[in-house]
């Protein structure tokens, strides 16, 4: 049950445009299996900055990011795709659905990438994904026909589609309203309760961190209280 | 499965923006119906004129020619071996155009497995006599079955019936030129005088057209007997044996080998008519050029499509990438896309090449030099339409290596972060 699922090592990032500036400064923590964890911190401090760089999309840093117990240096561009593929769902503060596709198309996306499963399986994981979600009547329906927050819901389930280690979110409540927030936090609790699942979510709300079993507090690039 | 997901985003991008994706594809399109249309026109133009001349020509011609003597007794002498000498004092005698023994050669040639067919000629000077006025001419002494075998000659005889030649006796068939030069119908009597002034009698059993007015204007054709009397020889004299090859490549080479066997001068027709090739080969040059050209038009086209479509959908590249397609599978992406409008807009074009060139085929194209053709030419070579597939692929998806390339580079951060 103590298994870490991630940990970061003396994560350091610069950026050279246009003053050479350190945004993270040696930030180091760990996080285990089914843990809720959110970041919290002023503006500006780094916190999507860090995210991005744990979510392995940036892989312009210094230090080491271990997820599941495997260095991520190690690995190139498509393997690192293929980490995020299977082991983060990632969720951003703009849902980020393809109006090409529906609902359903757009949650079984990442499932038809890993193809674990096959295409008629995929689809019944993203209805149930969906239902627990509470949103599979829309399955049919085009992004665009839903309202933000169903769409984040809808962003939610493709981060799930394929039982990922860990679930980032970048203040996936940032745009939405009180009640729709309180859908999605209490959804993360669902899902962190009831599933095991590790989150870890970025927040300005402090409200919505301190229901969070674990805070990270940050400060102009350093973690100062974890 | 994996190609099937990569083909299904690409479809959905696609459809998204089908109108320009629509008039990217007929651009390939019509560029592919051009290149078709323009290569089987312009190459139909070039057999038609390669056949006016080389369908006619024989590909190897042998026939002796009056020359001085090639070993001139000053170059005999040991003193001036070395040097150029000036002085050649032997001048031709007067030896005969004859081809010697040729009932010996032909039976070689027919032996020969790389000959097609032979077909013996003779050439008469003569002169025309029309009223007090004498026109130069030549007749043709032919083996009226074989020449129209190895020539098509009856498709040149445009009144009358070429066999009558071999069945009437003294008859002739005109140029169509010189006939009308001596008011001379069908059924008339012309009298010729030969080179050496006897005169003779003919019965005009048909015209001759080749195309070109010039030679109508002058030659005339009359069975080898007829013309033996005429010039009265024997009834083995013949001056030209014209051979076609069952491959005319070989002709210069197999020219050389026959001058040494049987002693007589051997013409190729890669020698004779050197000027047509090089008028061919430009023609298809500028053609290709053109046909070319419109492709990589074409391929700017989709390049621009691409492009756009890459800047409309960064997000959806952005969530793609983070959703754990990596590069690769973008690039792919995109190069479906336009492999598929190569695809689609080519095929298309090859059909309406095909169109194309079947509707230039029913123009009609009446010249009177021309008898045989009564339509534009057309050449249906399945080498064009495999060029024009081949193309319109290659250049689809050097259109869309770029534009892919950029997509598969494009950082989802700074798109995420963007917003
Ligand atoms: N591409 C960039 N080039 C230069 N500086 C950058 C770049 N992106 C971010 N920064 C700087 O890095 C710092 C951290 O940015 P980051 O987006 O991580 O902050 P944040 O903690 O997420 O803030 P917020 O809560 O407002 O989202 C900021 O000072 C920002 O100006
Ligand atoms: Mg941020």
């Amino acid at each position: 049950m103590n298994e870490k699922v991630l940990e970061a090592i003396n994560i350091s990032k610069y950026f050279h445009d246009p003053l050479t500036m350190q945004v993270l400064n040696n930030v180091s923590f760990s996080m285990h299996k089914g843990e809720f964890v959110s970041i919290i911190g002023k503006s500006g401090c780094g916190k999507s900055t860090l995210l991005y760089i744990l979510s392995t999309m940036d892989t312009d840093y210094e230090g080491d990011l271990i997820i599941d117990g495997v260095r991520m240096r190690t690995k190139n561009e498509s393997e690192l795709a293929q980490v995020r593929n299977e082991k983060i769902g990632f969720v951003f503060q703009f849902h980020y659905l393809l109006n090409e596709f529906s609902v359903l198309r757009n949650v079984m996306m990442p499932g038809l990438k890993l193809a674990n499963f096959s295409e008629k399986e995929v689809e019944d994981r993203a209805y149930q994904k969906l239902k627990i979600l509470g949103i599979e009547s829309e399955a049919l329906k085009r992004p665009n026909q839903l309202s933000g927050g169903q769409k984040q819901r809808v962003a939610i389930a493709r981060a799930l589609i394929n039982d990922p280690l860990i679930i980032m979110g970048d203040e996936p409540t940032g745009n939405l309203d009180k009640k729709n927030s309180e859908v999605v936090f209490d959804i993360f609790t669902e899902l962190a309760q009831v599933y095991n699942q590790s989150l870890l979510i970025v927040t300005h709300d402090n409200e919505f961190a301190a229901r969070t079993k674990r805070i990270i507090e940050m400060e102009d690039g350093k973690i100062i209280k974890m | 499965m994996k190609f099937n997901l990569i083909a299904s985003i690409s479809r959905s991008l696609l459809m998204a923006r089908w109108r320009q994706t629509l008039v990217a594809a007929i651009g390939v399109t019509f560029s592919i119906t051009m290149f078709v249309g323009l290569l089987s026109f312009m190459s139909g133009l070039n057999d038609l004129l390669d056949g006016l001349i080389l369908n006619r020509t024989p590909h190897i011609r042998l026939y002796n020619e009056i020359l001085p003597s090639k070993n001139q007794p000053v170059d005999q002498a040991m003193l001036f071996k070395e040097r150029h000498n000036f002085i050649s004092s032997i001048k031709p005698k007067n030896e005969r155009l004859e081809i010697y023994n040729n009932t010996a050669v032909i039976k070689a040639l027919k032996n020969d497995d790389r000959v097609l067919g032979i077909a013996p000629k003779i050439t008469a000077q003569v002169f025309y006599n029309v009223g007090g006025i004498d026109l130069t001419g030549v007749i043709n002494g032919i083996d009226v079955e074989g020449e129209n075998k190895l020539f098509s000659f009856s498709d040149y005889v445009t009144s009358g019936n070429y066999i009558d030649l071999k069945n009437t006796p003294n008859s002739i068939i005109l140029g169509k030129g010189a006939a009308d030069k001596m008011l001379a119908e069908i059924g008339d009597v012309i009298q010729v005088t030969t080179a050496k002034g006897e005169r003779k009698q003919l019965k005009v059993v048909g015209y001759f057209e080749s195309g070109l007015l010039e030679i109508d204007k002058v030659q005339s054709y009359a069975s080898i007997n007829t013309t033996q009397k005429l010039l009265g020889e024997s009834n083995n004299y013949i001056t030209d044996i014209q051979i076609k090859l069952k491959n005319m490549l070989i002709a210069p080479q197999l020219a050389k080998e026959y001058q040494h066997l049987f002693n007589v001068e051997a013409v190729d027709i890669q020698t004779a008519n050197s000027q047509f090739e090089t008028g061919s080969s430009v023609r298809t040059l500028i053609s290709y050029a053109v046909g070319i050209t419109l492709l990589i038009v074409a391929g700017f086209g989709i390049y621009n499509i691409l492009n756009m479509m890459i800047y409309e959908k960064m997000d959806s590249i952005a969530i793609l990438k983070a959703t754990g397609f990596s590069g690769k599978d973008v690039n792919n992406i995109f190069t479906t896309i336009a492999l598929s409008i190569g695809i689609f807009g080519g095929l298309l074009g090859l059909l309406c090449g095909y169109g194309l060139s079947a509707l230039i085929d029913q123009i009609p194209f009446d010249t009177p030099s021309l008898p045989t053709i009564k339509t534009y030419p057309i050449n249906y070579n399945p080498k064009f339409y495999l060029i024009g597939a081949v193309f319109s692929i290659v250049t689809t998806y050097l259109a869309g290596y770029l534009p892919s390339r950029k997509a598969s580079k494009i950082d989802p951060v700074i798109i995420i972060r963007g917003k």
